[in-house]
């Protein structure tokens, strides 16, 4: 009998691991031949620890599992979900980059080749560099990480740029609340990434890579370095990928908790072992980015999906989508929400429909007040926008972004005055101090709002012109983007923000 | 433990950064190589990079002030981090960790008088969905309340740090 226990972040906070060993002792006492695997995580937070059972028939899942459950999970009188694929927001779903996460063991090599992995790099192997961007390009891929720039462009640019030593570098500093596809990518299924770098690689002619981690992550730390050993052990990195001749290999780096980190040329300052304060553009990192080289930066979902878009043709992704959105979008759905989970679908679903439909509304009961898309820097979206549809210029037109696709639900009870003050807060925290829009700014930021809060009836045009010298003047989107979700608090729930002053009155 | 040690001498932090020297952009995994053995970058440390990597002091100096994980001094024996982020807010995150920090008597980044724990602000553990969030020794637990974050600091608590 096998029996699969995530390894997940999540899965493992909500008691993972318990639920692992209770299962080892019961099985052990009951003298059943039991394997359990530690997988990554389906994706539905909400139902961990999910267990899956095969005893013969396929794999069957439970959730929420608790030690307690255990007696009852191995004589098959825990109620069960059936195969996973019954369950409505697992099936629901188109699963391409996520197609692995959860169902393999994530460093199990020859599970994850059993499952579709290194065709990709196999058939890039067969390419020229002209192809494999070609292919990129005709993908429609566009950076997953926030911004959306088009992959297969980066790549070009990096492709046809002349040096003597090219990087990949992976983008895997996750910072933005409500978000948390990277992170379960790389616990779940690393091998992807590890793939779609080596696919990059090969792409641009580069024979180095690194992946830039955030130091809040430690199991997925752990996991992908784990995965780099072995994928260099079994010839998938090193001096001859796959046999093909060609070189590829990559290190793990730790940043030190600076979410500016996750800015690009921020992130390369760190990776030289500077201070991560932000470069000006130009010039490009794909020209002169790390070290001073031509290098692709690109968001751990946009390289972890390069491999099924080598696998099944650029064509294939590029039939999903909506507009010029094409192929899957990761949706994670948090906060204040009865299922939070990953939701891997086409572009072109409706905010609305993902947060009620999908996310069957708030945990608390209570009316949906608002749902922030995109990170902090993502504007704060009202019920009254939630046809609006999943898309990069969709979300752009009513005066938001997808960013990362992550959305935190909050219902009436949330404050958005106090949310607008802990954006200013949170860039005055993080702010890397290089441009003065955002350094003074996001400090001036906060003492406005506390401002508008005691009741001074001219702070709120004070904040609106503060955002806009902040939106404008800004080098990065650190200060340029936390007029967002400040400026739609106030334009899209005024009563927050005026029931202070008529308190004040 | 850690903060009852003398502080080391110039050669046991080179021995210890050493051999990261042929990384590109050593800097960073120095940093942390010396905070996983002393639990802190001691000060000690700042000529010693700086004349390995051919630096000025002030450059090493501006790195480690930079980043919030480099502490110049040892931290609790034991540290809680609590999320701070928009998705544990929207489930009641803060009110959370203002309980926490009053029952402590403490405030961000405050250590316990005898040295047991210190508890600093995280923005984001990636449990967005299973919030409100915290971390305790590297280990992490979702759907927190203080009663749960009082139980998880009374059991384990001379667990090696993970």
């Amino acid at each position: 009998m096998k029996i699969w226990v995530p390894l997940d972040s999540a899965a493992k906070a909500l008691g993972a691991d318990q639920v692992a060993d209770a299962i080892a002792r019961e099985a052990a006492a009951r003298g059943l031949d039991v394997q359990i695997i530690r997988n990554g995580t389906r994706g539905m937070v909400w139902l961990e620890p999910l267990v899956e059972i095969d005893a013969g028939q396929g794999r069957v899942a439970f959730g929420p599992v608790t030690p307690a459950d255990v007696p009852a999970l191995l004589d098959g009188s825990l109620p069960c979900h059936g195969p996973v694929e019954n369950i409505p927001f697992f099936g629901r779903q188109t699963r391409l980059t996520f197609a692995r996460c959860g169902l393999i063991d994530p460093l199990d090599l020859d599970d994850y080749a059993a499952h579709g992995g290194l065709v990709g790099l196999r058939r890039a192997i067969g390419m020229s560099q002209v192809e494999i961007v070609q292919e990129v390009a005709d993908s429609g891929l566009r950076g997953r990480g926030g911004a959306g720039f088009p992959t297969g462009i980066k790549w070009r640019t990096v492709s046809d740029a002349v040096a003597d030593q090219k990087y990949i570098v992976c983008n895997a500093d996750e910072g933005d609340s409500g978000t948390f596809a990277d992170r379960m990518i790389m616990e779940g299924d690393p091998f992807t990434l590890i793939e779609g770098m080596a696919i990059a690689g090969l792409g641009v002619g580069a024979t180095r890579g690194y992946v830039y981690m955030r130091s809040e992550y430690p199991d997925a730390i752990r996991v992908m370095e784990a995965a780099v050993v072995i994928a260099r052990r079994r010839g998938v990195l090193g001096a001859d990928v796959l046999g093909s001749g060609r070189a590829f290999d990559m290190q793990i780096r730790t940043g030190a908790g600076a979410y500016v980190c996750g800015e690009e040329t921020s992130l390369l300052n760190s990776l030289e072992g500077k201070r991560g304060t932000v470069r000006a553009k130009p010039p490009l990192p794909a020209l002169e980015g790390f070290l001073g080289k031509p290098t692709v930066v690109n968001n751990v979902i946009s390289l972890a999906t390069v491999p099924v878009i080598f696998e099944k043709g650029a064509q294939h992704y590029a039939d999903f989508g909506l507009g010029r959105s094409r192929g899957t979008v990761t949706l994670q759905i948090a906060g204040n929400v009865r299922q939070g989970g990953l939701f891997e679908t086409a572009f072109g679903m409706s905010l609305g429909e993902v947060v009620n439909d999908i996310g069957g509304g708030t945990l608390s009961g209570r009316p949906v007040k608002a749902v922030q898309v995109g990170g902090p820097l993502g504007a704060y979206m009202p019920v009254s926008k939630f046809d609006t549809p999943m898309g990069y210029e969709e979300f752009d037109q009513k005066g938001g972004l997808i960013g990362h696709a992550g959305l935190v639900v909050f219902d009436d009870s949330a404050d958005m005055l106090q949310m607008a003050r802990f954006a200013m807060e949170f860039c005055a925290v993080e702010s890397c101090g290089k441009c003065t829009p955002c350094r003074i700014g996001a400090v001036r930021g906060v003492e406005t709002i506390d401002r508008i809060a005691a009741g001074d009836p001219g702070a709120a045009a004070l904040l609106t012109d503060l955002c806009e010298t902040m939106k404008d003047g800004s080098l990065c989107a650190l200060g340029g983007f936390t007029p967002y979700p400040v400026m739609s608090a106030l334009t899209q729930f005024p009563d927050d923000f005026a029931t202070h002053k008529e308190a004040a009155e | 433990m850690l903060e009852y040690a003398p502080a080391p001498s110039p050669e046991e932090i080179r021995e210890v950064v050493a051999p990261l020297a042929e990384l590109e952009g050593p800097l960073l995994p120095m940093l942390h190589a010396i905070q996983e053995v002393w639990g802190h970058v001691p000060q000690a440390a700042v000529p010693v990079l700086a004349d390995l990597l051919n630096l000025g002091r002030a450059e090493v100096h501006g790195v480690i002030s930079f980043y919030h994980d480099f502490r110049d001094h040892p931290a609790g024996r034991r540290v809680l981090k609590i999320c701070r982020a928009e998705a544990c807010q929207a489930v009641g995150g803060a009110a959370v960790a203002q309980s926490v920090l009053d029952r402590l008597g403490l405030d961000w980044h405050g250590t316990t008088p005898d040295g047991a724990l210190t508890v600093e602000p995280v923005y984001c553990l990636g449990l967005c969905a299973c919030g409100p969030a915290a971390m305790l020794d590297g280990r992490v637990i979702g759907r927190v309340d203080a009663d749960r974050i009082e139980a998880e600091l009374k059991t384990g608590d001379v667990e090696a740090r993970a």
